[in-house]
């Protein structure tokens, strides 16, 4: 051996690290499609909360005839100003979708992941009962309850918004965690002894967050779809105030002769959807990708 | 808690000739767990409608309303034909006894039996699913595989972006816009509601079907074929796909062969869903157009408290989702070669 | 040692070779080179081996030999010749002709490279049908014949199996018949033993030997395995970062190799003869786009000089057909292949057991899949668990880590007997045992930073915590041959050996006394699986930690071990000191094994 072949390697400089993985959110604001949605979501939003102190007339205020031409929208069946009634129409159908949306999501992720994590008997039994739930499209479970109710809460509601959607997001939650709790990092906190509650918080659910995210902006899209189809079939907190869904339904005969009080409802919800699915899937994307 | 490690594959399975002689029996076993299966998810299905309807509220007090408090006759009147001054258990175990003999009870709002009043609606309602079924599928995979074939180019974003939007979109909002854009204010060429001729049914007059049908296919194609064509990208990308490629295969028998023949099953799954989702569906399109079946009927009963015809209405509407996922799970089995292997041996 | 050579091509078969001339591969829409620069000629009837690790780009160079290329690549440059038809230039239609036909890929994975939903008679013939070569019957045949030739069942049962109802080395060999069988003149085989047991290797690597001898095939066997290449090349081709850096006939290759990364690589590889000190490559294999500039080796190599940074070095002839790309090659010294020997563990040391198995059985569910296992572990001793896949291995090393709870017999550790799974195991045995996982990418937690993940079982078992406990962290990453400013990092930034040094300071952050490696190098470059057991053995040297050392490699046991367990089927079938088992090995199947087991020294 020659004296150069036992030179020493070069002062071991710092391998170049990879650049820092993104969070998701930073990560999503690189999609279009993701910023775009959240653009008109959080519009949508500003306008809902702050659209009832600007309205030009109160929300069962007589503006004019029926069905007339007067304002900037019409009047509807009974004369309001259809502007204002959108104007103020939005605050319950908003807040049930939310708070549906959230009650669901909480459900679905705690029977999802606890039947994933938990294995045998537990996911035997979470899943047959998810499957029951699952048996009864979203809408009709509401219409279910609904029968032997004289007038649904604004909590009802939630209620029902929320255990329709907990056995979807149950569904796709338990996948997801079937994927996490095989890996071996789980393996390896369980084999030094971590308490339960802390493996599902600490190593199993800070790995799901992308494809959860996009799943409660896709539950919100829903949402907003359910309450609004609730509104239109008359099922809605308090019939006297204003409502989208309810709006459409209240106005369908005169689509005829003044239809923007039934279409200018139906296209903010419209808008809504849009703009919450285009933010869920941009989410989704990025959720996506991570997995490979 | 089970332990994780044994959830994972049994290092030591040998890889074992496919067997015949078991073939049959497994499969019979099989089968019959299945339908042991789908016949626990109804029987809880039965229990969790009988309770949704009977228990969480007064249906007397929701029928009457205000006058429960004025009329007490009527209540006594209403509560023994509901039966309610029986226990829960009873009533259950007698209105699933009817069930199961045929007997769907007495509606409140006509008086007369419950299959009478929804024999009808029942085959229109299934006329206007099959119908939106048959337009939907082609014309979803149909987008999918054009989509699919002009990848990641401008076709194929633009494609998806128009299904994105409409993806999200409520049925009710795609109906209200249809009507508006060709019964009422733009185009007047199609009737707003359903026209059913003196004891004819709705598609003795075809127009009156075309909006009802429109709504529910394009409220449904979007995702479908926004699902088809991802497990069609995904089986493209698959090393099998690859590798027929570099054997120099022709493309058009790659995809004819090798990808469509594995992409079929997802999208097997996908229909089976969606047409669970039609079911839903047609509450909200067929209150909108006025369409005689079981989901206006539904709404209705809802609406007067009629116990009897919402507990057998939704039985029916959740015992074809089971039944429509039994078919689609035996179907994805028998075209999933390993799936199918591994029952028989 | 290899059943090929050029010469004894039979008559009349003959290959017509392949030259590949000035090839390149780039990003779509970046600027940047994945191979470049690439000049290969296979001869009629001859063997090449492409070496490379993961990041070098043999695989691209490959399949870029029919004309293909995976999506986010293209082919840039370059003339790929076959009969003087350039393949890279051909219509579609003509290139489509060529493949399968005159130039046959055999892939990496088979298993998911067979399409799942056609029966194997099926996809065999599936070309010749299309091509409309031959009768039905002629076709069908010729699928026998192949299945036959390449050692396996050609009964109408087998011909209707789906690619799951095969075994991995069967998948393997119904790969190459259907190559094999539209007649092929050159053929491209990526990695097509890995993840295959030694036994299956040696046989799938005969089998392909003897068909390219047969048929007069040239072959390019794409691999990371120098050890496989000694065995079945007539030539070698070492890449690195995209390039060919050395080029010969094997074994001028192996006998000099001129390029200090070819060097590097052998000088990491354990030989099965003779107990090693390994080494590994300090750094990391750049990704395309962070390539130094000049020689793209000059960061990890220890014969640069300023002039390596300045110039790309062309390749250049040192000796007939011998090709290096450095432009030190001369100088750097003479080599030899018994470099880094050191003794071989003392088989009569004194010992002082601290963890003992006794009659363990294992189960999973109702099968029984370890009998009767026995065997002990001495303080600051390697014992080595050696077996084929389904040995039963891994499961008795999961049982000792308290992973798996379904067995019986008894595991003592130092007096204590352990219970069955680790949650009912006291907090000081678990601290005490730690175990390893094989695979990094999976063990640990991509959410949390270096930091968090290496205090945490100090904060779990009352070791440290807060300042002292980063304190720590610091030297425990220290001792890894990590730096401190790795901490702050996620585990999602780090390369495959960085995770695996993390992991392994997580175990040592717990203080055990006994280590479980569950395969963990063999999702490694061989270059870091080097540094890993040289990490390992100063570990055990300076700590005095005992570990049980579960793998399929045997030549890696001689270098890290002092006594084995040859596995087979869930039994014992030979234990004792290395030295003892492997110079004389007493069972017919350990004298199997190391048969197999392809050897460079």
């Amino acid at each position: 051996m020659t004296a150069e072949a036992v030179t020493p390697p070069p002062a071991a400089e710092p391998p170049a690290i990879a650049p820092a993985e993104p969070s998701t959110f930073q990560k999503a604001m690189k999609q279009k499609r993701f910023v775009v949605g959240a653009a008109i979501t959080l519009l949508l939003v500003a306008f809902v909360i702050i659209a009832p102190y600007l309205a030009p007339f109160g929300e069962n205020e007589v503006a004019g005839p029926p069905f007339s031409k007067d304002g900037l929208l019409g009047t509807d069946y009974l004369g309001s100003d259809v502007l204002s009634r959108v104007m103020y129409g939005g605050r319950s159908i908003l807040i049930i979708a939310v708070f549906g949306t959230l009650l669901g999501m909480a459900l679905g992720i705690a029977i999802g992941v606890v039947a994933a994590y938990g294995g045998g008997w537990w996911d035997e039994v979470l899943m047959r009962f998810n499957d029951v739930i699952l048996s009864f499209p979203q809408i009709l479970l509401a219409l279910l309850v609904l029968t032997a109710i004289e007038q649904p809460t604004a909590w009802i509601l939630i209620l029902l918004v929320g255990i329709s959607h907990a056995p979807r997001v149950a569904r796709l939650a338990r996948g997801v965690a079937l994927g996490i709790v095989s890996r071996d990092f789980v393996i390896a906190a369980e084999a030094l002894g971590e308490k339960r509650t802390r493996v599902i918080l600490a190593e199993v659910l800070p790995n799901m967050n992308a494809p959860l995210l996009a799943e409660g902006g896709l539950r919100l899209t829903f949402s907003i779809g359910l309450v609004g189809s609730l509104g239109f079939l008359g099922f809605s907190a308090d019939p006297g105030a204003a409502n989208w869904g309810q709006m459409i339904q209240e106005n369908r005969l005169g689509l005829a002769t003044q239809p923007w009080a039934v279409v200018a409802p139906v296209l903010i919800i419209a808008i809504f959807c849009i703009g919450t699915n285009l933010m869920a899937d941009g989410i989704a994307q990025v959720a996506q990708r991570g997995e490979n | 808690m089970t332990d994780i490690a044994t959830a994972l594959q049994d290092p030591l399975d040998e890889v074992a000739p496919p067997g015949r002689q078991h073939g049959a029996m497994a499969w019979v076993v099989w089968l019959a767990r299945r339908l042991g299966l789908a016949v626990l998810t109804l029987w809880l299905v039965s229990v969790l409608t009988f309770l949704a309807t009977a228990a969480l509220g007064d249906p007397v007090r929701a029928i009457l309303g205000r006058d429960y408090n004025s009329n007490p006759g009527r209540v006594a009147e209403l509560e023994a034909l509901l039966g309610t001054d029986q226990s829960l258990v009873s009533r259950y175990f007698d209105w699933l006894g009817g069930l199961l003999t045929g007997d769907l009870g007495t509606s409140l709002a006509s008086g007369g039996p419950v299959s009478d009043l929804i024999s009808g609606s029942v085959v229109n309602s299934a006329v206007l699913v099959f119908l939106s079924a048959a337009v939907m599928i082609p014309l979803a995979f149909g987008i999918a595989m054009i989509s699919v074939s002009y990848r990641r180019r401008r076709p194929d974003t633009v494609i998806q972006t128009i299904l994105l939007a409409m993806a999200g979109l409520p049925e009710f909002v795609i109906g209200v816009l249809l009507i508006a854009l060709f019964a009422t204010t733009v185009l007047t060429i199609f009737p707003a509601v359903t026209l059913v001729p003196m004891g004819g049914a709705p598609w003795d007059e075809p127009k009156s079907m075309v909006l009802p049908t429109l709504t529910l296919v394009l409220w449904v194609a979007p995702y479908v074929s926004r699902i088809v064509r991802a497990s069609l990208l995904e089986v493209i990308d698959s090393d099998y796909v690859e590798l027929a490629r570099l054997k120099g295969i022709p493309e058009k028998v790659v995809m004819r062969k090798h990808a469509l023949l594995n992409a079929i099953v997802p999208g097997i799954q996908v229909i089976a869903l969606q047409l669970a989702f039609l079911a839903g569906g047609v509450v909200v399109v067929e209150t909108l157009f006025s369409y005689p079946g079981i989901g206006r009927q539904l709404v209705d009963a809802v609406r007067n408290h009629d116990v009897a015809t919402v507990q057998a209405l939704s039985m029916i509407i959740a015992g074809v989702y089971v039944v429509v996922n039994l078919i689609a799970d035996l179907l994805s089995i028998l075209l999933t070669p390993r799936a199918r292997t591994a029952i028989s041996s | 040692m290899t059943a090929t050579s050029g010469s004894l091509v039979s008559e009349e078969k003959q290959g017509a070779g392949l030259v590949v001339q000035d090839l390149g591969v780039m990003l779509t829409g970046k600027p940047v080179d994945v191979v470049d620069d690439i000049d290969l000629v296979l001869k009629p009837g001859e063997v090449v081996g492409l070496v490379g690790e993961s990041g070098s780009g043999k695989t691209t160079v490959g399949t870029s030999l029919l004309g293909y290329s995976r999506a986010g690549a293209f082919i840039s440059s370059g003339k790929v010749l076959l009969e003087e038809r350039d393949v890279l230039t051909m219509h579609w239609r003509e290139m489509r002709q060529v493949r399968g036909e005159e130039i046959a890929y055999v892939p990496q994975d088979p298993a998911s490279a067979l399409n799942p939903s056609i029966r194997i008679g099926r996809q065999i013939v599936e070309l010749l049908e299309l091509r409309g070569i031959g009768t039905k019957e002629s076709r069908l045949q010729g699928a026998r014949d192949g299945l036959e030739e390449v050692g396996l069942p050609s009964d109408d049962e087998f011909l209707s199996r789906y690619a799951h109802q095969l075994s991995g080395g069967q998948v393997q060999r119904v790969a190459l018949a259907m190559a094999f069988l539209p007649k092929p003149k050159v053929l491209v085989l990526d990695e097509p033993t890995t993840g295959l047991d030694v036994t299956t290797q040696a046989m799938v690597l005969k089998t392909m030997a003897a068909l390219c001898k047969s048929h007069g095939v040239s072959a390019l066997y794409v691999t990371h395995d120098l050890a496989v290449v000694a065995n079945i090349a007539d030539r070698v081709a070492v890449m690195y970062a995209g390039q060919i850096v050395e080029l010969g006939p094997r074994d001028a290759l192996f006998r000099n190799p001129s390029h200090p990364y070819t060097r590097a690589l052998l000088d990491s590889i354990p030989h099965l003869s003779q107990a090693r000190a390994l080494t590994g490559i300090p750094g990391r294999t750049p990704a395309p786009g962070a390539r130094p500039s000049g020689c793209r080796f000059n960061d990890r190599c220890s014969f640069a000089i300023d002039e390596c940074r300045s110039g790309v070095p062309e390749l250049r002839t040192i000796a007939p057909e011998h090709d290096v790309r450095c432009i030190r090659a001369e100088q750097i010294g003479t080599w030899d292949i018994s470099r880094g020997a050191v003794p071989d563990a003392d088989p009569d040391k004194k010992r002082e057991v601290i963890l003992s198995v006794e009659g363990l059985n294992v189960f999973y569910g109702r099968k029984h899949v370890v009998h009767d296992v026995s065997f002990d572990l001495a303080k600051a001793e390697v014992v080595a668990l050696v077996g084929e896949s389904g040995s039963g291995k891994t499961t008795i090393s999961r049982s000792i880590g308290g992973l798996h709870k379904d067995w019986t017999g008894v595991i003592n550790f130092e007096g204590d007997e352990l219970a069955k799974g680790a949650r009912q195991r006291s907090a000081l045995n678990r601290k005490r045992l730690q175990y390893i996982f094989q695979n990094p990418y999976l063990s640990l937690n991509p959410r949390l930073t270096i930091e968090q993940i290496v205090k945490r079982p100090m904060e779990l078992f009352g070791i440290a915590s807060g300042k002292e406990a980063t304190d720590r962290a610091v030297d425990l990453l220290d001792q890894v041959a990590l730096g401190p400013r790795m901490l702050r990092y996620q585990a999602s930034r780090l390369s495959g050996g960085e995770r695996q040094r993390v992991a392994i300071a997580r175990a040592l952050a717990a203080e055990p006394d006994v280590m479980i490696c569950d395969e963990i190098t063999s999702a490694l470059d061989v270059s870091v699986q080097g540094s890993i057991v040289e990490l390992l053995e100063g570990l055990r040297l300076s700590r005095g930690i005992s570990m049980v050392f579960v793998t399929h490699n045997l030549a890696l046991v001689r270098s890290i071990a002092a006594r084995v367990e040859i596995l087979q089927a869930g039994r014992v079938v030979e234990a004792g000191p290395v030295v003892e088992v492997m110079d004389h090995p007493k069972q017919e199947y350990t004298r199997n094994l190391l048969a197999n087991s392809p050897r460079i020294d």
